[in-house]
């Protein structure tokens, strides 16, 4: 399902490297990536989504070489194949809570119909948030925003879900919640997941798990090889 | 599309606090020039529909202008009074028609014109309810002034005082209403016609009170001598005319020195007329300076100072405009500095640049329609009061 090979990344401003010589996630597989702060995690997830391009190498999704795509090719991509879950949320302040969670059908071509109105509401509810639906984003808490922005990124049943940190806002009832349902969507789509997490308590869940840190280490020795 | 309006709705009415003040920049740039326009246009048809339709105008060395409006729209001021002996001047010249006007006094904020019947033959004024002056005491009421007052034939109407605190003043006095005139879209409707006879009784020079011959109450008489009798000032003058008193209101002094405001002078011809106004350019027998107008031109003269000033405004107007659409965009520029963070959220989700400008391109659009309706119900309300409106900023 991703493929990466020789993925070479740094920003502009900054000596921030990430030096990625492969990996690979098979289709279905719930990939769990583990490691410190500032090591790259959310860039990674970010070039995967085509939100960053790199510098060098090659990001692969679904047999589609994303970072070859031009900005349209990849947004476009991203709206129809990648849920992605920030981890700030990145909810809008001025849209309800079932406008931010329909919001990527406005503002593409994915289709608003009755049926994904239904869907999203049913999504709302299985999380909890079925009864806030008319509430403003900024009247929700943490917790809450959390739980609207996965529902958002699970609503087109996209065939990647990138989660940063998201179940790090949650108590652990809802952290089970969360998992349940990231879990259950990728089984309903034959989706693949890919999360960061820093909680170690949910790792056994995953199939697999990737350290940043070793993986690091691992690339820079690769590289020097 | 559709949903870039919706989006664009709920960012608007969420940050309703911005949205309103940029639709009250933009609506107010528009609505100034428009509704000036629109005044400008209308005070012209009034004005000049009016003055094109009144010959010549007779009145006391002065402003010029003040004697047209007050002749001609009972403006509040009052030009310098003539003596009821320029009327005689007119009629001696056999060259026109003279209509005397006396418009002085207000009632309830109207203004009581002081006239003949001439004056409602000359104007073509029908009466619709009741019937016309007859009588000392009586008025006639415009259309607007019986409806905004809500009086009829047979109700009474007071004059105002002319100074609260003058004992000595001109008291008010209790008119009745003897008819009310048809509408006529013009100054006429929110006037109250009076004979000039009662225009004097109004200002005291004509006065009714108990006969004195046969008063019997001694504190009411200072002095009797020689056949005249000196009254004190407990003796009441009336202050309503009525049939049983009417016969005890009297003149004091020769009443071709009672004043008038001004004449309106209906040549019989234009050559007439011509001569009329050659027979103004020196003073009268009676020593009285006198001048004759030509209303359509003093109009015209007002409105090219008016048209002057509008462009002096169109111009300021302008500067405001260019001004506040500069503010406009720098609140639209500074604003996406403050929403990048939306944008960029917008964007990770894989929204397209175009996108994000409908985003931006809908809310303007809301804006400019939005203030587009509440300028469109603006100039409708200044185009449902223009009159009044025209009134009180041209014509008081």
């Amino acid at each position: 399902m991703i493929a990466i090979d020789g993925l070479s990344f740094g920003y502009r401003e900054g000596e921030f490297r990430l030096a990625i010589p492969a990996l690979r996630v098979d289709r279905g597989e719930k990939l769990a990536v583990i490691g410190p702060s500032g090591s790259g995690k959310t860039t990674l997830l970010n070039l995967i989504a085509g939100i960053l391009t790199p510098r060098a190498g090659k990001v692969a999704v679904a047999g589609t070489e994303v970072s070859t795509l031009g900005d349209a090719g990849r947004r476009d991509f991203r709206i129809r194949h990648i849920g992605f879950v920030f981890q700030d949320f990145e909810l809008l302040d001025y849209l309800n809570v079932l406008d931010n969670i329909l919001h990527p059908y406005r503002i593409s071509a994915l289709r608003l119909d009755r049926g994904v109105r239904e869907r999203a509401e049913g999504l709302a509810e299985r999380l909890g948030v079925g009864d806030k639906l008319k509430r403003q984003a900024n009247d929700l808490s943490q917790g809450e925003k959390q739980r609207v922005a996965i529902c958002r990124a699970l609503l087109p049943g996209p065939r990647l879900i990138l989660a940063d940190e998201a179940t790090g806002n949650l108590d652990p009832r809802n952290k089970g919640r969360i998992l349940d349902l990231l879990f259950d969507s990728v089984d309903a789509h034959s989706a693949t997941l890919l999360a960061v997490t820093h909680d170690h308590e949910l790792l056994p869940r995953f199939d697999r798990v990737v350290d940043f840190a070793d993986f690091q280490a691992e690339s820079q020795i690769g590289a020097a090889a | 599309m559709i949903d870039s309006f919706y989006v664009a709705w709920r960012y608007l009415t969420f940050n309703w606090a911005r949205s309103l003040t940029l639709i009250a920049c933009v609506t107010l740039i528009a609505v100034l020039p428009l509704s000036l326009e629109l005044l400008l246009d209308e005070s012209e048809r009034q004005l000049l529909a009016r003055a094109e339709t009144t010959p010549l105008v007779v009145g006391a060395k002065g402003s010029s202008l003040d004697l047209v409006m007050n002749s001609l729209y009972f403006g509040d001021t009052v030009p310098e009074l003539l003596s009821m002996a320029a009327v005689d001047r007119v009629v001696e010249s056999d060259l026109a028609l003279a209509i005397p006007l006396y418009v002085r006094f207000k009632a309830r904020g109207f203004p009581i014109v002081g006239t003949n019947l001439d004056y409602f033959e000359f104007r073509r004024l029908k009466i619709d309810k009741g019937r016309n002056l007859a009588l000392l005491g009586e008025c006639v009421l415009g259309a607007r002034v019986a409806k905004e007052l809500g009086l009829g034939p047979g109700d009474s109407l007071l004059s105002s005082p002319e100074t609260l605190f003058d004992l000595a003043g001109i008291y008010p006095l209790k008119m009745r209403v003897a008819g009310v005139l048809a509408p006529t879209q013009g100054a006429d409707d929110l006037a109250v016609f009076v004979d000039l006879k009662t225009a004097w009784v109004i200002q005291g020079l004509v006065h009714g009170h108990q006969d004195l011959t046969t008063v019997t109450d001694p504190t009411l008489v200072m002095e009797r001598a020689d056949g005249k009798v000196t009254a004190t000032a407990k003796l009441a003058q009336y202050t309503e005319i009525t049939p049983e008193n009417m016969d005890r209101f009297h003149f004091h002094g020769s009443p071709t020195d009672y004043p008038i405001t001004a004449i309106i002078a209906l040549p019989h011809d234009e050559k007439a007329g011509a001569l009329l106004r050659g027979r103004y350019v020196h003073a009268g027998e009676d020593g009285e300076l006198q001048q004759i107008l030509v209303p359509g031109v003093v109009i015209e003269t007002l409105l090219a100072n008016i048209f002057r000033i509008k462009g002096v405004l169109d111009a300021v107007i302008l500067v405001v405009g260019m001004a506040t659409v500069l503010a406009l965009v720098l609140v639209f520029a500074l604003s996406l500095r403050l929403r990048e963070g939306e944008i960029q959220t917008i964007f990770k989700l894989g929204c397209s640049r175009s996108t994000i400008a409908r985003l931006l391109g809908a809310e303007i659009a809301i804006i400019l329609a939005a203030s587009a309706l509440l300028t469109g119900l603006l100039l409708a309300l200044v185009a449902h009061f223009d009159e009044p409106l025209v009134r009180a900023l041209f014509i008081r």
